[in-house]
């Protein structure tokens, strides 16, 4: 059984289908790369995977559990959703950073905001500890330990997120705001404020398609890094087929909303067996010929 | 009269203007918001009985709203704001309560509805990448209104909302219509001794109103200019 396992995903939009059936596995610690002319549905496939859209068929499971039923999404509320969310990363082609936060309060934001849950959560485990103490001793001991905890609890969060912007080599911006940033940069503080939740997968939706060129190398070089310093399983949409080449276990060709065709990334660029994977891989390499930053090492 | 004189007099309508401005925005800016998620609601009736509502308001002139809420109660026979009037009269020896409590709330309703469209642009003018970026992240709904919109909105919000304040200023004047005595019937009374200039020197009070107003929200626009939206 595969970590992750995809069932017949559907999705239509007003009748247009956009996804028609897809299926594919992939193992703890890959990194997938979704490759396919615009409109082939990768982005859809994605937002499916995030619950950004909801797919009308099919099944997601995660290491064994199954976290997507089309059958069942109905009857979840938002907040039921919410906890399984935190098995993804997402990380947008418009960056999609807060505005009004620096760098690092970005990426502190989400685990910030998860501590009073985690303090309910551990004040449960208290009142059970002391349930012998007098109501008034218990009380205090509770409240000590919960601001103990809290206290703990952010310094944790700071320090992880100090050492996550470290990592995507952003140890000098961490105070300016995401206007003062260029496009890489801000997509580099995108990958670390995804990373900050620890996701089982990331996710990667065109990663470097509102970059200049000349920014794109620093942000492929911060997602190959992940992979090998990471266990981390990664599914990248992109268009950058070097690049997809160069990092991932997996390809998927994806065309007009199926899995035209998949395997190592030897087996789709070398060897592809589809026409349309051919016809595809063929102009996307006239398209390349001059792109600077394919192999993401020539800018830093 | 002497200049002191009519300085005084005329401060003393001042003080209501200020009084009927300060509380129409504490009661109006809250219910703008109200009235702003009704017409963003996804329950069609809701949204439709919300939508005729701010239409009316803000099709109708505010000076015909007051007249309407000062009186009609009057026909239907509930005298309230003449009850309120007297209560205050008797007990504590303040006029005209039940007039301006009329006034007041003519204001915050006209004024809310004109805040709800406001509100509903700036909220409808956060990209929809804002929200999603909470949602992966694991945000609840009212965290992500609070923590992330919230502020983009209150941003993009402040040109047009000091606009609306500003005219509100100079709307209080309507008060005068139900014989609130504000800065401009105040004026007008002098005017009855035959004296002009009070009404002009009335508009020196505004001048300085708005201009205090101004420097304020300037002020706002510059604390908020630390990040774009």
């Amino acid at each position: 059984m595969a970590y992750l396992e995809v069932r017949n995903i559907r999705k239509s939009f007003n009748k247009t289908e956009v996804l028609k059936g897809i299926d594919f596995d992939l193992d703890q610690g890959q990194v997938l790369s979704i490759i396919g002319s615009s409109g082939s549905g990768k982005t859809t496939l994605l937002r499916c995977l995030n619950y950004l859209e909801t797919a009308d068929e099919g099944t997601i499971s995660l290491n064994g559990d199954v976290i997507f039923d089309a059958l069942t999404i109905k009857n979840e509320s938002y907040n039921d959703i919410r906890t399984k969310r935190l098995n993804w990363g997402m990380v947008f082609q418009q960056f999609n950073l807060f505005p009004q936060y620096t760098a690092l309060q970005n990426v502190m934001l989400a685990p910030n905001e998860n501590i009073p849950e985690v303090l309910k959560y551990k004040k449960k485990e208290l009142l059970e500890k002391y349930k012998d103490k007098s109501f008034f001793e218990r009380k205090k001991l509770i409240s000590q330990e919960l601001s103990f905890i809290k206290r703990k609890l952010t310094e944790d969060i700071k320090q992880n997120a100090i050492d996550i912007l470290n990592r995507v080599g952003l140890s000098d911006k961490m105070n300016n705001y995401p206007c003062e940033l260029s496009g890489g940069q801000q997509q580099r503080v995108a990958i670390a404020r995804a990373l900050a939740l620890k996701p089982r997968i990331l996710c990667f939706d065109e990663p470097t398609s509102a970059l200049d060129p000349e920014l794109t190398g620093e942000v492929l070089k911060v997602i190959k890094e992940l992979k090998y310093s990471t266990d981390c399983t990664m599914i990248i949409v992109t268009h950058e087929m070097d690049f997809a080449k160069n990092v991932s276990d997996k390809i998927i060709f994806m065309a007009n909303g199926i899995v035209e065709e998949m395997g190592t990334p030897s087996e789709i660029f070398d060897n592809p067996k589809s026409e349309k994977t051919i016809s595809f891989l063929s102009k996307s390499r006239e398209d390349i010929f001059d792109d600077i930053s394919v192999n993401g090492d020539k800018n830093e | 009269m002497s200049f002191s004189d009519v300085t005084l007099y005329l401060l003393n309508g001042f003080g209501l203007t200020c009084l009927l401005f300060v509380l129409t925005l504490l009661l109006s800016l809250p219910l703008g918001l109200l009235i702003c998620f009704g017409s963003m609601s996804k329950f069609k009736p809701l949204k439709i009985i919300v939508d005729v509502f701010v239409w009316i308001i803000r099709g109708v002139p505010l000076m015909l709203q007051i007249f309407v809420i000062y009186y009609v109660p009057g026909f239907m026979g509930f005298q309230i704001f003449s009850q309120v009037d007297l209560y205050f009269t008797l007990n504590f020896g303040v006029n005209d309560i039940g007039r301006f409590l009329a006034v007041l709330i003519a204001f915050a309703i006209n004024y809310a509805c004109y805040f709800s469209v406001i509100y509903r642009g700036g909220i409808q003018s956060i990209s929809q990448g804002q929200y999603e970026a909470g949602q992966v992240l694991g945000m609840s709904k009212s965290t992500i209104f609070r923590k992330i919109v919230l502020l983009q909105v209150i941003k993009r919000i402040v040109p047009p909302m000091s606009n609306e304040i500003i005219t509100l200023v100079k709307d209080t004047s309507l008060a005068r219509v139900v014989m609130v005595v504000e800065l401009i019937c105040a004026a007008e009374k002098l005017m009855a001794k035959a004296i002009i200039w009070p009404l002009f020197y009335a508009g020196a009070f505004y001048l300085i109103f708005v201009g205090v107003l101004t420097i304020a929200f300037n002020f706002l626009e510059k604390k908020l200019s630390y990040f774009k939206v």
